[in-house]
């Protein structure tokens, strides 16, 4: 039912049932929020969305408030205006205060909504909260000193990755937001996927910065140092720069990277060839083999923790081939130092990566082989952009320059892993050709390019039909594993992304993009498979050298000692499941 | 699954055979009833038993004045912050306590003796502001009150 509501004197239409807050944006009308995340159960905490509206006498939270036929609404009356800025400022009188140095500086909604109110004196000095930072978790940072309690990353955690591993802790003016028995991150089922990262308004939840670290190896002449950049990068790094989000920048970061003195840089999208390569032959022998299907993929590093915590029996089921990172971690310091005579200890492997948990990767346990870290720092692509301009590098001002051989050649379809379903079609193109001897009539699976966090193809392949099936979105994962113990046997691979929408979307990108912003990251990584020649990753010429060189043929002996692992149980087995 | 973990699922299962969500409290409840207060592997398995995620557990019994993580003292001592203790100076008796106890409230002494809690009200709001240790009470004292009192508890022999 539509009906019309007085807002500021003017009738705007609003449906029954929505929030107050959902009839005014619709109709273009800003009220600033805070705890109010779209797609969540409106909790009303902060009170910053309050409205006036006719015949109450109190104010109205607008984010939690169902709209009613007969209201007459002012959003921005002196008294709302007064109390929001009451709001901020009390909220502010117990926050540490410094802001300077604090790593949303900039980029901070509470900062925002305080320059937006015109606050510009103290007026109330609350006793300063001072809490530890939680720095065990290898992936983020926990200040819970500058948490203003909104309860966007307990609801995020909650309804969102359905892991639960925060919540808000005692009550009243000694609440906290904290972890089970108020320990640290690493001791919990946190799956260090960044969601609560990405969701948070101020600077208490943050990636954990290994800048210092690379500075330092960057400026040590025995070290060589080596990068490689992630396919999605290149079309989410502009936004950090205020260019319009999708624009590609790919030959351009390449250029920055060797400016700012890195003596190799490589392409991450070259080992998401091997990966699909390696993962399709696997995945073709456990065919052949009968072994218990479907193969999961595990590319997506906070997937791989989801697993262990809340299924180990799936284990089993993972694809043993490293992710694309650890591809080449394994590459960087198994062959590459062989290659070139550079000693293994003075190669100094990089990762730009749009994503928080590939932190916590680089430093599992599988992925050190022999004492040797196969991969020294994680960057996110926020940590890029600021290290960019920490060296006063003006992005657009620079010649584009190509990657560096041998680990440079990519094709198309690397470059789709980046997004939600990508792996699934660049898996079948490569599956197709493994098992029918020819290629796949059309290459591009429209199926695997809906917008939606289950996309799910059955194509047929030689003598078999197979299904692949991509979820983003740990809410859909745990929908479709109860799908899979119900008795669904007609999928061959699940391609898994924790982050809704794949890792466009992922923890380690621009805070505060839009779905259009996204959207338009997608469409520049679409655009590079609809314009280059090489769309396979069974044709990509690099992946070939290496097989050729040193490794014989994928899923040889050689091959599986160098690029795949096992992940073992390392459930704390603590938790009642992921609801 | 260790022993500890099995013994107190199974005494919960006996006990509340088809517990759902709302059972919650009644359960930790019966767990603080017998042993005096709560440990992190009781959490832990009411979580599973409930298949709850033990955040949520936690959360819900730190919002609860009456539950405890840590074993009671022998000489439990509760002050009361209701609004009429409060008129009546309660903060500087408080102070008083944790600084002659050196805890917190919701701790104990580390030699077992003392435990210090907080609660809303005692309802006995004309003797504010009012102490009670073990259930003996102590009515409108002051910190210097407060020192008498912890020594004399400090020196008996019980």
């Amino acid at each position: 039912m539509i009906f019309n509501i007085e807002v500021n004197n003017k009738e705007i239409k609003a449906r029954k049932g929505e929030t107050i807050l959902e009839a005014l944006e619709r109709n273009g009308i800003k009220v600033p929020t805070l705890c109010h995340v779209e797609g969540f159960s409106p909790t009303g905490a902060c009170r910053i969305c309050v409205v006036e509206v006719e015949g109450k006498s109190a104010l109205i939270p607008a984010c939690s408030y169902p709209v009613e036929e007969w209201m007459k609404i002012k959003t921005h009356s002196p008294r709302v205006i007064k109390a929001r800025k009451t709001i901020v400022e009390m909220l502010l009188s117990n926050l540490p205060d410094d802001c300077l140095y604090c790593e949303r500086n900039g980029n901070c909604e509470l900062q925002n909504l305080a320059i937006g109110l015109n606050v510009r004196e103290r007026r109330f000095a609350g006793k300063k909260v001072s809490h530890k930072k939680d720095l065990s978790s290898t992936g983020m940072v926990r200040d819970p000193s500058k948490c203003i309690l909104c309860g966007r990353c307990v609801r995020v955690c909650e309804e969102e990755v359905t892991v639960a591993a925060i919540d808000f802790i005692r009550r009243g003016s000694s609440m906290v937001i904290g972890t089970k028995y108020n320990h640290g991150f690493n001791n919990q089922s946190c799956i260090s996927c960044g969601q609560c990262v990405m969701v948070c308004p101020t600077g208490a939840l943050y990636e954990r910065s290994r800048l210092a670290d690379l500075q330092d190896a960057l400026h040590n002449p025995a070290m060589h140092t080596v990068v490689h950049v992630s396919p999605t990068i290149s079309v989410s790094l502009a936004e950090e720069f205020g260019i319009r989000a999708g624009k590609d920048l790919n030959g351009l970061i390449a250029s920055a990277l060797r400016k700012m003195g890195f003596d190799k840089v490589f392409d991450t999208s070259f080992a998401v060839d091997l990966y699909v390569l390696e993962m399709a032959t696997e995945l073709s022998r456990r065919l052949t083999d009968g072994v218990q299907l479907p193969m999961f993929s595990a590319c997506c590093p906070a997937w791989v923790q989801y697993a262990e915590e809340f299924h180990p029996e799936l284990l089993s089921r993972l694809t043993t081939t490293r992710s694309p990172q650890q591809l080449m971690g394994a590459l960087l310091k198994g062959i590459y130092p062989q290659a070139t005579g550079i000693p293994v200890e003075n190669v100094f492997n990089v990762a730009l990566m749009p994503c928080v948990a590939k932190k916590y990767e680089a430093q599992r346990e599988e992925m050190i082989v022999d004492g040797t870290i196969h991969t020294d720092v994680v960057l996110t692509t926020r940590e890029l952009a600021s290290f960019i301009k920490l060296h006063g590098i003006d992005i657009q001002g620079i010649e584009p320059e190509l990657a560096d051989a041998p680990y440079h050649i990519r094709s198309s379809a690397a470059k789709l892993a980046g997004v939600s379903g990508g792996i699934a079609e660049s898996l079948a193109r490569t599956l197709h050709f493994i098992l029918a001897g020819k290629e796949l009539p059309e290459l591009k699976i429209s199926e695997l390019r809906q917008n939606s966090s289950r996309r799910e193809v059955f194509i047929p392949m030689g003598e078999h039909t197979i299904g692949l099936v991509a979820v983003s979105g740990m809410k859909e994962v745990s929908r479709l594993l109860d799908e899979l113990r119900s008795g669904r046997k007609d999928i061959h691979f699940v391609e898994v992304m924790a982050c809704p929408g794949g890792c466009v979307n992922g923890a380690g990108q621009h805070i505060g993009a839009t779905d259009r912003d996204v959207k338009a990251r997608v469409k520049s990584l679409y655009e590079y498979d609809d314009k280059e020649p090489v769309r396979v990753a069974h044709k990509n010429a690099s992946v070939h050298e290496i097989f050729r060189k040193y490794l014989e043929f994928p899923m040889s002996e050689k091959a599986c000692e160098m690029l795949h692992t096992r992940f073992a149980n390392n459930s704390t087995a603590e938790n009642g499941g992921g609801q | 699954m260790s022993e500890k973990t099995c013994e107190v699922t199974r005494r919960l299962a006996e006990r509340f055979p088809n517990a759902g969500k709302e059972n919650l409290l009644q359960m930790l409840q019966e767990i603080q009833r017998e042993q005096g207060y709560l440990t992190d592997n009781d959490i832990r398995c009411v979580g599973r038993y409930l298949r709850m995620p033990v955040s949520r557990i936690y959360s819900i019994a730190t919002f609860y004045n009456q539950f405890r993580f840590a074993p009671a003292g022998r000489y439990q001592v509760k002050v009361c912050r209701g609004t009429a203790c409060h008129v009546m100076g309660s903060v500087t008796v408080l102070q008083e306590l944790i600084k002659q106890l050196g805890i917190e409230p919701g701790q104990t002494t580390r030699n077992g003796q003392f435990s210090l809690e907080v609660a809303e009200c005692m309802g006995a709001c004309s003797l504010s502001p009012v102490i009670a240790i073990n259930d003996v009470f102590f009515d409108k004292v002051t910190p210097e009150r407060i020192r008498q009192i912890i020594n004399e508890y400090r020196n008996r022999e019980d």
